[in-house]
């Protein structure tokens, strides 16, 4: 166990290391520094304050100094500085990280609900005509451009139907004097449409997957035992073969990560919800380069640290992964 | 007909596939004779701005009174040429770097194979937003160049699979020992070999790639305005939602039936192509 488990944490601080080593690649081999592209827009700062802007970054020594000092930056948890804030880049992502991260849970408990609903009925009734219906909705759910549909869901019920707010994390201008319910209520509101558009994409690739498992359980021999033994299709589905075929849960929340916070830089901008991948796309505008690339850093921390709890839980639940 | 294509048309799903498949590339190419407008052409600022579905403007028209239809038809040249294009690119260096760490093995192997699972943890619109966040002008070429060169990591983990399935099989040691080079073991070997899963992945790649670019087009950051591409269109439509919610409407449309399509001929594809998957 104790071997198992450092094995995966050292494997996780490898790739976070290798992420952190394809940022500085990627910002070697661009056309331009952060200070060069932040300079284009403004152009008000003069070259000689320019060249010491790049002498305090230490943009001015050779390319393996400024690896290692990069490095060490990193280890230290500074991602570089936000020019649009004037203030670390850690503190602006960490300002809008909350609300990324309430988005992708609320969006994860919908996702898995309809999901593994949709999964695990069709995996019941294999080519069925149910199970024929429901893989084309899912299949056309996994078709549908993410901020497409929040547009659509935005245009029926914010639009259309005015039942629902149109955008942002609250309301600009009542939150402050509502009482502490109402301001419960109030976030409530703003949260659907974003975490509904969010939660129905994810859910499609989640049935896939889930269907399939379903599927894989209900072939094996321990089923039709069960069902030999005279046990109702109910009782043979829900205690022996779903039982089982929920394994696949843990691995899915690991591979639904990166698509969640990918889809979230779309939603969160679709519904100026106040998030960091907003905050990525917005600061690709203000040409503020290092808050950008700390939220892609620490968005695949976020991944990797999802896939180590994921392949710990596995091998904690199931003791077939423990045999090797 | 031969064996492949017969079994790929057995299958409903996938004929339905490929005649949408058929049908949009058909429609890309002959776009210019379909649309009576030019897709970037202001007709008329006073009087043709914002104008609803008519049998004129069967897709209405936008702010500029640009006629939508065209706009739509002509983004759907645009967006199937990068997705093919990048899709070329991502599945040519995927299959290379897989056939390196393959047959290279060790420390090469290792490296590379650690640098995928480092780029694959990067949630993929976050790796895009660094690149093309020092870029200044990104051209259509660009783009394509971009999306190619982040999108091969899964095809190069399954070459690579692949290529260890194979090396040990009794005709690569045969070819082998009757010294074949490295460049024809590859070629006329495992090459062929390969290629039917390459297939598959680059076929569903098609909807990935059109959705990503999409979305960063949406975002402002893909293929700008005013060349037209649905996902542009789609975020300029948004502003727009409560007096002309046509302009946002229609290139969704567009981009849901590319994708079903790609999806539909990739799994019949799949399926053709390895009975075992069936």
């Amino acid at each position: 166990m104790t071997r198992f488990v450092a094995l995966r944490f050292l494997q996780a601080v490898t790739i976070i290391f290798l992420v952190a080593t394809i940022t500085f690649v990627l910002l070697q081999v661009a056309p331009g520094d952060p200070f060069s592209v932040r300079m284009e827009q403004g152009g008000t700062v003069s070259t000689e304050l320019l060249e010491q802007h790049r002498r305090n970054f230490g943009l001015d020594r050779p390319l393996h100094e400024q690896y290692v000092r990069y490095l060490q930056r990193l280890a230290r948890g500074d991602l570089g500085i936000s020019f649009a804030e004037r203030r670390p880049a850690w503190h602006a992502i960490r300002d809008r990280l909350p609300n990324t991260l309430l988005l992708a849970v609320v969006a994860l408990l919908i996702d898995f609900t309809i999901g593994i609903g949709l999964g695990v009925t069709q995996g019941a009734h294999p080519n069925s005509r149910l199970d024929d219906t429901l893989s084309v909705v899912s299949l056309t759910l996994y078709s549908i451009p993410i901020f497409w549909l929040g547009i659509m869901l935005l245009l029926v019920f914010a639009v259309g139907l005015d039942w629902l707010p149109a955008g942002g994390a609250r309301d600009a201008v009542a939150y402050p004097h509502l009482s502490l319910l109402g301001k419960i209520g109030d976030r409530l509101i703003h949260l659907i449409l974003p975490a509904v558009t969010l939660g129905l994409v994810g859910a499609a690739a989640t049935a896939r997957y889930q269907r399939a498992a379903m599927l894989e359980v209900i072939r094996q021999d321990f089923v039709r035992a069960a069902r030999a033994r005279g046990l109702s299709q109910r009782a043979v589905l829900i205690r022996h073969a779903l039982r089982n075929a929920l394994l696949p849960v843990i691995t899915i929340f690991g591979l639904s990560l990166p698509i969640l916070l990918s889809g979230a830089v779309l939603v969160e901008t679709v519904f100026s919800w106040p998030g960091m991948g907003k905050l990525a796309v917005d600061s690709i505008f203000k040409r503020d380069y290092f808050v950008v690339s700390g939220t892609a850093m620490l968005s695949a921390a976020l991944v990797v640290t999802g896939n180590f709890v994921s392949d710990t839980l596995y091998f904690v639940v199931d003791p077939r992964t423990r045999r090797q | 007909m031969n064996v492949l294509t017969r079994r790929l048309l057995s299958d409903r799903r996938a004929r339905i596939g490929v005649g949408m498949v058929a049908a949009l590339v058909l429609l890309a190419v002959v776009a210019p004779v379909l649309t009576p407008y030019d897709p970037t052409e202001q007709l008329d600022l006073a009087t043709r701005q914002l104008q609803p579905p008519s049998p004129g403007h069967p897709f209405g028209t936008d702010f500029f009174s640009r006629d939508l239809l065209s706009r739509v038809l002509y983004g759907g040249r645009i967006s199937l040429t990068v997705a093919f294009l990048s899709v070329f690119l991502s599945i040519t260096v995927g299959t290379l770097v897989g056939w390196v760490a393959g047959t290279a093995g060790g420390v090469v192997d290792a490296m590379l194979m650690r640098a995928v699972d480092a780029a694959l943890a990067v949630p993929r619109i976050f790796l895009l937003l660094v690149v093309l966040a020092l870029w200044q002008d990104v051209t259509v070429g660009v783009l394509i160049v971009i999306l190619g060169l982040t999108s091969w990591f899964g095809t190069s983990r399954l070459v690579r699979a692949e290529i260890l399935s194979l090396r040990d099989r009794e005709f690569i040691a045969a070819a082998q020992a009757l010294g074949t080079g490295r460049a024809r073991l590859f070629l006329y070997h495992l090459l062929p070999n390969v290629a039917a899963p390459v297939i598959v992945t680059a076929t569903l790649g098609m909807g990935h790639i059109i959705l990503i670019e999409a979305g960063l087009s949406f975002l402002g950051i893909g293929v700008r305005p005013p060349t037209p591409s649905w996902g542009a269109i789609i975020q300029e439509g948004q502003s727009l939602l409560t007096s002309a919610p046509w302009i946002a409407i229609f290139p969704g449309f567009a981009i849901v039936l590319t994708v079903i399509a790609f999806s539909l001929l990739g799994d019949g594809l799949r399926n053709a192509l390895d009975p075992r998957s069936q």
